[in-house]
């Protein structure tokens, strides 16, 4: 692997490739984009949490004027529970579940005529919590769903049990000199990307589809669309926009094959862009969570064993990241004794889609309190019993594998050196520290290099850019070819342009398609050197590739002059046609990213506020490819972490109708919320890059929740184990320990 | 309904457009006249992401009719570069990585640029509050700021 001090290219911070575009407004987003003729999509939604679809009437809807099509739930006959998530069938099972949904010349004339949609209901009683959706005799979410599938048993609201066990805990927890335990809520959050879902789709007379959206993953859009209308994916294609933020929220699909089947039936192109209320109450978010977790430790702070139930709350359909919130839970630490059990429980709420880390950041706000409450037990500084019990390289890791070369204790070791955490806190402060981790994903990714006549190059790509990505297969491609950063561009390609890419998610961009790209260059590069060897009548294994042009390998007694990149695509129509890199890959070992953070707060205990007063997060980024952007995912963590932590959660009445559907009340931080959020990159490369990236984008979110939790422990002297600590409950917290 | 006729002057140029009643700036700016850079977050004045300057004052452009454009000036993201280039703050916005995936961009710099003409030497805290009603998901401010800053700098002191 490349030590850091030979890179040129990487660990710079050049401006995007994109960036240009996106400062002045030319760059086209998800609902930028219009078309000769096209049709505006509205969809009516269900007024019930809970209810039997008894009918639905279009008839009236499509006798407006400017009304051209309308569908209703048997227009989208496959898909499963994504396809009775994008339309409801027989029954509706949360307040904003899709019903119908028409097409119009105006938006204006769609939303009237949804009026017009006549639906009969049976209303049913909604199941809006876990402690509900367990409690026996429950009302069922779905009457055909047992638990892990074991139909001998009767139908249940959990969806499958998760266990994952080690050692002798009930031994393990007698051998402990100090044990805490704790019950600890989180509320449900939305990612809250600023760019509501948007879609536009065409079908032509051979039943071609064409969609335009904004989204993560522009191959998944065509195999979920293609799956809901019983299609094949070649019969779909589909064009990624420039996408106004995600957070893992636009890794499923709402709109497109609505659009499509709407643009089937109209024989026009539809256009369909949620409102902020509709994103909010039928798209998103991440998991409620219950989680009671218990750990155990010697005098020396050694965990002799931990426990952790685990309650997250699906929505209408299975499928809560449950999963990863029971192999989080403990990552950060080598225990010889735990057992955990994950539970996935349907509520009538929306269908839960990824976010940001999907599960840790819940399992992990309590297993992080749960130790700082141990540290104070113990009377040991909360990063020295955390440095104690460190999972490091060879650790075998709670949900299964050894871990390889981790940052764990090189983070944990940065943030005791560092001077905001050797500095105490102010008067009248409380501090908190907590741990973050993330798993990251590999898998598949294609990457092809083109190099003009002049020597140019074009990365096509096909992982939509979040964050900046782009910028860092630039600079990859950069560092592998020897060239300038400014000779090159990099492009998201739509499903006909590109090879096949996963979707953006699991913080798998910069390691995986990075990978693609490193390797496509190494194609380029071994086919300048074949070029190079033709035009100098040598062996290619005479030739080496330096500094970004051919020269002959020392030695080799050849009278030439080095050949660039653009020397060679200039004569390359003499010595075998274009250049064209290429490589596509399934990407191994994406390496386990870790994070330290700590913040400082003041309380006002007249209004029940919590001021963030600083914010340090420390985090092993392998090796930051562009440190900004790896910054950036640092700093919009900790915001969106702190926003939960403090304001964000859905809040239902008791007919389970979300009554904070907007901006003004579901409150994200805002500029005048925040301090500066100070960081520190550490780099412990990941053995599997050629870079030693790792992937850095959802670690970030994790540990903010537990350590504003600790740190207003520490402000008010007492714990409040439920999120978010908004003024109201923080007050009434004041009170009530007065 | 019957269209209204407008005639406004939108980034300098004189325009005329044919907008619905209930039509609001952020609408007619999208569709009436193709200017998308512009941007819808939340259609309730939240976000800031539709900010533009209606006769030199900074507005959610969603909060306002398209129809009370008539013989006003406005001025959206598409006009902040002139022909010689990038205005300091975009390019600072570019230099300082303030910008993730981009859709609140051209709501906070046209709200910045609006900061900076009012105020040229904002401390931290009058960035942080003049900025509050542009919602940012991606970055957590922290270089939006701190662009801000650089750019205030830049454009007091030109080199």
């Amino acid at each position: 692997m490349a030590e850091a001090v030979d890179l040129k290219a990487i660990g710079t911070r050049p401006v995007r490739p994109d960036g240009v575009e996106k400062v002045t407004g030319r760059a086209n987003f998800g609902a930028d984009l219009n078309l000769p003729g096209m049709l505006h999509g509205k969809i009516l939604r269900s007024p019930h949490a809970h209810a039997r679809i008894k009918s639905v009437d279009l008839s009236e809807a499509l006798a407006v004027d400017g009304v051209l099509a309308a569908v209703a739930g048997e227009d989208i006959p496959g898909g499963g529970d994504l396809g009775d998530n994008v339309l409801a069938k027989e029954k509706v099972l949360y307040h904003g579940h899709a019903v119908a949904a028409v097409a119009a010349r105006s938006a204006f004339i769609a939303e009237q005529a949804l009026e017009k949609i006549k639906v009969e209901y049976e209303p049913l009683k909604p199941v809006l919590s876990i402690d509900d959706a367990i409690a026996a005799g429950a009302t069922l979410v779905n009457e055909s769903l047992h638990t892990n599938g074991d139909t001998s048993q009767p139908a249940s609201n959990i969806a499958a049990i998760t266990k994952f066990e080690r050692g002798d805990v009930e031994k393990g927890l007698s051998d402990a000199d100090v044990v805490v335990e704790g019950t600890y809520r989180v509320p449900t959050a939305h990612q809250g990307y600023i760019e509501p879902h948007a879609c536009t789709a065409t079908i032509n007379e051979e039943g071609k589809a064409t969609v335009w959206c904004c989204t993560q993953g522009q191959f998944d859009v065509r195999s979920m669309t293609a799956n809901c209308l019983n299609k094949q994916v070649s019969d779909i294609r589909v064009i990624p926009s420039e996408i106004g933020g995600g957070f893992g929220g636009k890794t499923t699909i709402y709109l497109e094959p609505i659009a499509v089947k709407l643009s089937e039936l109209s024989g026009r192109p539809v256009k369909m862009v949620m409102s902020r209320e509709e994103v909010f109450r039928a798209t998103g978010p991440t998991s409620a969570t219950l989680c009671r977790v218990k750990v155990g430790a010697k005098s020396d702070g050694t965990i002799t064993a931990a426990t952790a139930w685990l309650a997250y709350e699906a929505g209408a359909f299975a499928g809560a990241p449950v999963g990863p919130g029971c192999m989080s839970v403990l990552a950060p630490y080598d225990l010889e004794n735990f057992r955990i059990e994950g539970h996935d429980v349907l509520v009538n709420k929306p269908k839960v889609a990824a976010y940001r880390a999907p599960g840790a950041p819940q399992s992990m706000h309590a297993m992080e309190c749960a130790l700082d409450e141990l540290a104070r037990k113990l009377d040991m500084d909360p990063l020295d019993l955390r440095l104690k019990n460190a999972a490091d390289e060879g650790t075998v890791a709670p949900y299964g594998p050894q871990f390889p070369a981790i940052g764990l204790r090189a983070c944990l070791e940065a943030a005791k050196v560092h001077p905001n955490y050797t500095t105490p806190p102010a008067e009248g402060q409380g501090r908190g520290v907590a741990v973050g981790f993330w798993f990251n994903i590999g898998m598949q990714s294609s990457a092809e290099i083109r190099i003009a006549e002049n020597g140019a190059v074009t990365i096509m790509e096909g992982s939509p850019d979040i964050g900046g990505s782009r910028a860092s297969m630039c600079l990859m491609a950069a560092e592998t070819l020897g060239i300038p950063y400014e000779n090159i561009n990099a492009h998201v390609g739509d499903t006909e342009a590109t090879g096949y890419c996963n979707t953006t998610g699991g913080s798998r961009t910069t390691f995986a398609t990075g990978m693609a790209v490193i390797e496509a260059c190494e194609d380029i590069i071994a086919q300048c050197k074949e070029r190079a060897a033709l035009t100098w009548e040598l062996d290619v294994d005479q030739v080496d590739w330096e500094d970004g042009q051919a020269v002959p390998k020392p030695g080799v007694n050849a009278d030439v002059k080095p050949l660039s990149l653009a020397d060679i695509a200039r004569s390359a129509g003499r010595t075998g046609g274009p250049l064209l890199g290429r490589a596509s890959l399934n990407a191994q070992g994406p390496g386990a990213s870790f994070s330290v953070n700590w913040t400082d707060v003041e309380v006002d205990h007249e209004t029940g506020k919590v001021d963030v007063k600083a914010f340090t997060a420390v985090q092993d980024a392998g090796r930051a490819i562009h440190p900004s952007y790896v910054e950036g995912q640092m700093q919009g963590g900790a915001v969106q972490g702190l926003g939960w932590a403090l304001n964000e959660e859905y809040i239902y009445d008791a007919d389970g109708v979300m009554e904070n559907a907007g901006f003004l009340d579901y409150r994200v931080p805002v500029t005048s919320d925040m301090p500066m959020i100070d960081t520190q990159i550490v780099e412990v490369p990941n053995p599997s890059h050629p870079y030693g990236v790792r992937g850095v984008g959802e670690t970030p979110i994790v540990a903010p929740l537990a350590a504003t939790s600790n740190a207003v422990r520490d402000a008010l002297g007492f714990r409040i184990n439920d999120l978010p600590l908004s003024p109201p409950r923080v007050l009434a917290s004041i009170d009530e320990n007065d | 309904m019957a269209k209204v006729h407008i005639s406004t002057t939108v980034n300098g140029q004189p325009m005329d457009v044919l907008v619905e009643p209930n039509d609001s700036l952020l609408d007619t700016l999208r569709d009436g006249l193709g200017l998308t850079g512009t941007k819808e977050g939340c259609a309730t004045g939240d976000c800031g992401a539709c900010s533009v300057m209606l006769d030199g004052r900074l507005v959610c452009s969603c909060l306002v009719l398209g129809a009370e454009a008539e013989g006003k000036t406005i001025d959206t993201i598409e006009g902040v570069a002139d022909g010689d280039g990038l205005h300091v703050i975009q390019q600072k916005f570019l230099e300082h990585a303030a910008l993730q995936c981009g859709i609140c961009t051209p709501g906070f710099i046209v709200a910045a640029k609006a900061l900076l003409e009012k105020n040229p030497n904002p401390d931290e805290t009058t960035i942080r509050y003049w900025l509050a009603g542009n919602l940012c998901r991606c970055t957590g401010y922290d270089k939006i700021v701190r662009a801000v800053q650089d750019a205030a700098d830049e454009l007091a002191s030109p080199a």
